[in-house]
């Protein structure tokens, strides 16, 4: 939760003396709350008071790294339960588990395809974030040499699963600066842990099934003994005790500012699925709802698609819907005969034309004009679609060297524009479409070519 | 052992219960009811579990994906036998979609909608949801014809849309059945159908709406903060928001690339039928999630699967 400057300014001393470089104890509590200036700066705000602010200023869930090269996962730092509220701002890692008694082939064969699986969508390029390796074999040498040959397949970063501390110490002693997740600490192994996370400075996961009480205590042991970065497993599995697990979790971070829940969670789909699909759709349930880190068993494309664009919508802010980059897009494969229609880049306007396009059997185009992310009638209104604009965009994109009709389609909430466009394009001949993009179909069998 | 204190919100809405079937020999399946987010069972209660409703069409669609084609195959000519069909996959509900009737499409009448509407009553006993071709016109024409053929057996009639809401309601009124209101993806708009609704006179157990579905990547995250406002306003206790929700998500999963295209696509995409159906999945198991009540779904596999894992999140 943050202060107010008034609620700082009361944890101040009030003696304004100026040492902190302002003139006043209110002035610098104003510069405290827009975050414009370290508290430290201060040399007599009393230790309740700093506890007090530093508590305040903290987010009620901790941001932690996993990874240390080029590629990391960075998760936490959420502030609200349902995206429309705000947003959620660090869509969770997707990681697949190989294990350390697979064989060798098929380890390097999971790693470099996990590593080199990328699939484009709305201009991005979306990717998978990790490897955790799995000491199933239960021997700390396997364990070693399993995380060697991964690290040497792929520099994503890890996930060290073991409940072993002398195989998570191994394998850190060789791939520690990769700043790995630890997982797991338990009650069992948890000052050995602690201490290995400690010297190597990497993250600590926490495993403690038996309910939230007893995971906070295992947690504020954890913290207590000087561990910050700390990812979460409640241990619930199936999709109904996940759901509650995590809802639980985030709402008592987020409401309470609950300091030993305060932190992403980790999941393990597959362990609460009887089937690769059902993996798949436990995982998207977790995408949805609140995972910080996801541990998938599988990796198959025609599953890690859908659940790649899953998070790209869910983690889409909605302030700021995905535009499209302005230009000439395709749909199925038209040729210079083919129908040429007007939109916006607000990618939900385009796709809602592009998808009854596609449905209607006639291959085309649309030309997408750049209105700032706004809907037809918004970005008309707004003054960010008008005839010059899309004259504009169609000389820009040359329209007409793939167009050899050199007819356009309006869309219908903006028939108005057409007298204006056939000035702004006099050698060409302006269609008005129906208002909604469900009835193109109906539309372009009615007209197109007639 | 320090006791987390979970936060448990005190709703004072809950969702409206909306019964079909359960007369004329029909089996009742009743939806609505919680007083809770979805699966929230610390909170508050789930009288009802979310339902699969299975799409048949009145004429074998000449547009549907081959991995659909292949996985219905034969039945798919007669809409009696496909709804059977459907019930054995494990329908709870059958949607009768009356596509033919469309302009572009067959512009079939009122005789040829009566005669598909009493095929899929004579051949199944589960609750059935009768929708129009989508076109205001048509929609009245046939869902009259079709209330009539369905009297006494409280079906489901739609889409119910702001221009054409008047007539649809009215026969629902008649006939005894329930009315599903459509609108674009707009809270304002949904809660402005229900309150016409309510004004011709429907009562709220006659009342499902559909607030419009995104497809995954077509606007999937639209329809799920809609859906999650609605319920959210609704437990809060605005009661224009409270009407069961239904989501034709297999008819928006399927008509998408990625489900329709066959071939040039990148490997990345992987399998083609896995990923389609694995489209249709994540679309329905993400929207249960945000406080779906009916989804409706078309492959065998999405039906069997969202069955289990509604009943997996039902359970506590």
């Amino acid at each position: 939760m943050a202060l107010t400057g008034i609620e700082i300014y009361k944890f101040l001393p009030k003696t304004n003396c100026k040492e902190c470089g302002f003139p006043t104890c209110l002035a610098f509590a104003m510069k405290l709350a827009q975050k414009g200036v370290e508290l430290s700066k201060c040399p007599y705000v009393s230790d309740e008071g700093k506890q007090a602010l530093e508590a305040a200023s903290r987010p009620p869930i901790r941001l932690v790294t996993i990874g240390a090269g080029d590629r990391t996962i960075k998760v936490g730092n959420e502030v609200v339960m349902h995206r429309h509220e705000k947003t959620f701002y660090n869509a969770p890692g997707l990681v697949v588990r190989v294990k350390d008694n697979d064989p060798q082939d098929q380890v390097s064969k999971t790693v470099a395809d996990v590593a080199a699986y990328m699939v484009e969508r709305v201009g991005m390029e979306l990717r998978m974030d990790g490897i955790a390796v799995d000491n199933a074999s239960g021997s700390a040498a396997d364990f070693v040499k399993c995380v060697e040959l991964v690290k040497s397949k792929a520099d994503l970063p890890l996930v060290l699963m073991s409940k072993d501390p002398a195989a998570i110490g191994q394998a850190l002693d060789k791939v520690a600066s990769a700043k790995p997740l630890i997982y797991a600490a338990t009650g069992d192994n948890c000052e050995q842990m602690v201490e290995l996370a400690k010297k190597h400075q990497c993250p600590l996961a926490v495993c403690e099934p038996a309910g939230l009480d007893a995971l906070a205590d295992l947690v504020q042991k954890v913290m207590d003994a000087g561990v910050e970065d700390i990812v979460l497993d409640p241990g619930a599995r199936d999709f109904g005790a996940s759901l509650i697990a995590l809802t639980q979790i985030r709402r008592t971070a987020i409401k309470k500012n609950f300091q030993s829940l305060g932190f992403p969670v980790i999941t393990f789909p597959g362990e609460g699925a009887s089937s690769e699909e059902e993996e798949a759709t436990l995982a998207a349930q977790q995408i949805a709802k609140y995972a910080g880190v996801i541990v998938l068993d599988h990796f198959s494309p025609a599953i890690i698609y859908p659940l790649l664009t899953l998070r790209l919508n869910i983690y889409t802010d909605p302030q700021k819907p995905i535009q499209m980059t302005p230009g000439i897009y395709e749909i199925g494969t038209p040729t210079p005969d083919s129908p040429l229609g007007v939109t916006t880049n607000f990618s939900l306007t385009y796709f809602s034309i592009a998808g009854e396009l596609e449905a209607s059997g006639f291959p085309s185009r649309l030309v997408v004009c750049d209105t700032e992310g706004l809907s037809v009638l918004t970005a008309w209104s707004a003054g960010k679609l008008d005839a010059e604009k899309i004259a504009k965009s169609v000389k820009e994109f040359n329209a007409a060297d793939v167009a050899s009709h050199k007819t356009i389609i309006l869309p219908g909430g903006v028939a108005v524009l057409r007298g204006e466009l056939e000035e702004e394009l006099p050698d060409w001949k302006i269609m008005v479409g129906p208002r909604e993009a469900v009835d193109v179909g109906g539309y372009l069998k009615q007209n197109w070519g007639k | 052992m320090s006791a987390v204190e979970v936060p448990v919100e005190k709703w004072t809405g809950k969702i409206h219960e909306v019964t079909l079937g359960g007369t004329g020999g029909r089996k009742a399946v009743t939806v609505g009811g919680q007083n809770t987010l979805p699966f929230l069972h610390f909170e508050g209660k789930m009288p009802n579990k979310p339902v699969v409703s299975v799409e048949v069409q009145d004429k074998a669609p000449g547009d549907w994906s081959p991995h659909l084609m292949s996985a219905w195959g034969d039945v798919m000519s007669d809409p009696g036998a496909w709804a059977k069909k459907a019930v054995e996959y494990g329908a709870d509900i059958i949607t009768l979609r009356l596509r033919s009737a469309h302009p572009e499409a067959g512009d079939t009448g009122a005789d040829e909608a009566k005669q598909s509407v009493s095929k899929v009553l004579s051949a199944v006993d589960v609750p059935v949801i009768i929708l129009g071709p989508g076109v205001a016109e048509k929609d009245n024409k046939v869902l009259v014809a079709a209330s009539d053929v369905a009297k006494g057996q409280r079906v489901a009639l739609g889409n119910c849309e702001e221009k054409n809401y008047r007539t649809v309601a009215a026969t629902c009124i008649a006939d005894g059945h329930v009315a599903i209101g459509h609108t674009p993806l707009e809270i304002n708009l949904a809660k402005q159908l229900n309150i016409l609704l309510t004004d011709v006179g429907l009562s709220t157990d006659s009342i499902i709406m559909d607030p419009d579905t995104g497809a995954l990547g077509y606007g999937l995250e639209y329809s799920y903060s809609v859906m999650e406002r609605l319920r959210l306003a609704a437990l809060g206790g605005d009661a224009m928001a409270a009407p069961p929700i239904i989501s034709p998500t297999g008819a928006e999963a399927w008509r998408q690339k990625e489900s329709k295209v066959t071939g040039g696509v990148p490997d990345s995409w992987g399998d083609h039928e896995e990923r389609a159906v694995t489209w249709e999945e994540v679309t329905a198991v993400t929207l249960l999630n945000s406080g779906v009540d009916i989804v409706t779904l078309r492959h065998p596999k999405t039906i069997a699967l969202i069955k289990a894992t509604i009943d997996k999140l039902m359970s506590t």
